[in-house]
């Protein structure tokens, strides 16, 4: 088994009103970003895991995100890496 | 009537709801830890209101996976009513025991007052005495209670008559005015298939003494003694 480091993006899905998102947006508008035409808030979740593969530690960390760390009915996700690392 | 009221860490209107039952209704009220797996013979279990787990995550995210809600998902697949409410309402939703989702207000401000609600169906062991289309107020006290679903399950909600009450303005019509979060269609409490498990945004059991504003959420405590019929 190898330790594997894994990014997650979890983010509103697009079409559910974003009011945090909306807030930042606005707040940009305010800053004088007038070139912002939308934001939306989620979060990145890093963890650490082992497994036996790369493949491996995607098909764990789909899985943990089915089950909890996305809601299936607002939230999107991407698993952004599995890279190997440092034990 | 027995009752059992779950606390998570950070229930904190368990209490209120021990009131309503214990005080004002005059039956039998239990507290259940949520690392308890024994409901203690209840015949209704109530989710309360609350920050249980501090809202980590998402609200009720991590509730969900407390050792009690076994018991109360197999209490609720006997068809035995459960209660959930606010907090208790996003719990229930992150277990499945009902569709959909709160999110955050739609104004990102957390509100709490009084709020005008719609009785959509007494065809449940919750609304059955109350007159359909009553008007009552209950107050809210939350700041996710946005519900969210897809139109293919707000449609069935709808023409399954699941939707128990709904937010509106003093005239009793649906609307923004009424509406305190942008839940979709208005809609602060909604039914599982088999009419059991109840959640809703609104506290009941905060509204069961006029002298403090309302007694409009007793009808709801008397539909369930009227339903266990014990």
């Amino acid at each position: 088994m190898t330790p594997y480091r894994i990014e997650i993006r979890v983010v509103p899905r697009r079409g559910i009103l974003d009011p945090q998102g909306k807030a930042v947006a606005d707040a940009l508008h305010a800053l004088g970003f007038a070139d912002v035409t939308d934001a939306r808030v989620g979060r990145h979740v890093v963890l650490d895991v082992r497994a036996a593969d790369a493949g491996a530690a995607r098909a764990r960390a789909a899985e943990m995100c089915d089950r909890l760390l996305a809601n299936p009915v607002t939230e999107d996700y991407v698993i952004e890496s599995a890279e190997p690392a440092a034990a | 009537m027995r009752v059992a009221i779950v606390t998570f860490p950070g229930s904190n209107c368990d209490y209120d709801a021990y009131h309503a039952v214990a005080d004002e209704l005059g039956e039998r009220a239990h507290y259940v830890w949520h690392k308890d797996r024994d409901l203690g013979g209840a015949d209704v279990v109530v989710l309360p209101g609350g920050f249980s787990y501090g809202d980590y995550l998402r609200c009720g995210a991590i509730a969900r996976f407390s050792p009690v809600m076994d018991a109360v998902a197999e209490h609720a697949r006997r068809g035995a009513p459960v209660l959930a409410i606010c907090n208790g309402f996003q719990i229930a939703c992150e277990a499945g025991l009902l569709p959909g989702a709160l999110l955050r207000n739609a104004s990102l401000r957390y509100v709490c007052e009084f709020r005008t609600l719609r009785v959509e169906t007494v065809d449940s062991a919750f609304t059955a005495e109350y007159a359909p289309g009553q008007l009552v107020r209950i107050p809210i006290a939350h700041g996710e209670g946005r519900y969210v679903a897809d139109d293919a399950t707000l449609d069935r909600l709808e023409s399954e008559g699941r939707v128990a009450f709904r937010y509106v303005d003093e005239r009793g019509a649906p609307g923004d005015d009424g509406n305190p979060n942008g839940s979709l269609r208005h809609i602060a409490g909604i039914l599982n298939e088999g009419r059991n498990v109840l959640g809703m945004m609104p506290h009941p059991e905060r509204a069961v003494d006029a002298r403090l504003g309302s007694a409009d959420g007793l009808p709801l405590f008397r539909s369930l003694l009227a339903a266990v019929g014990a």
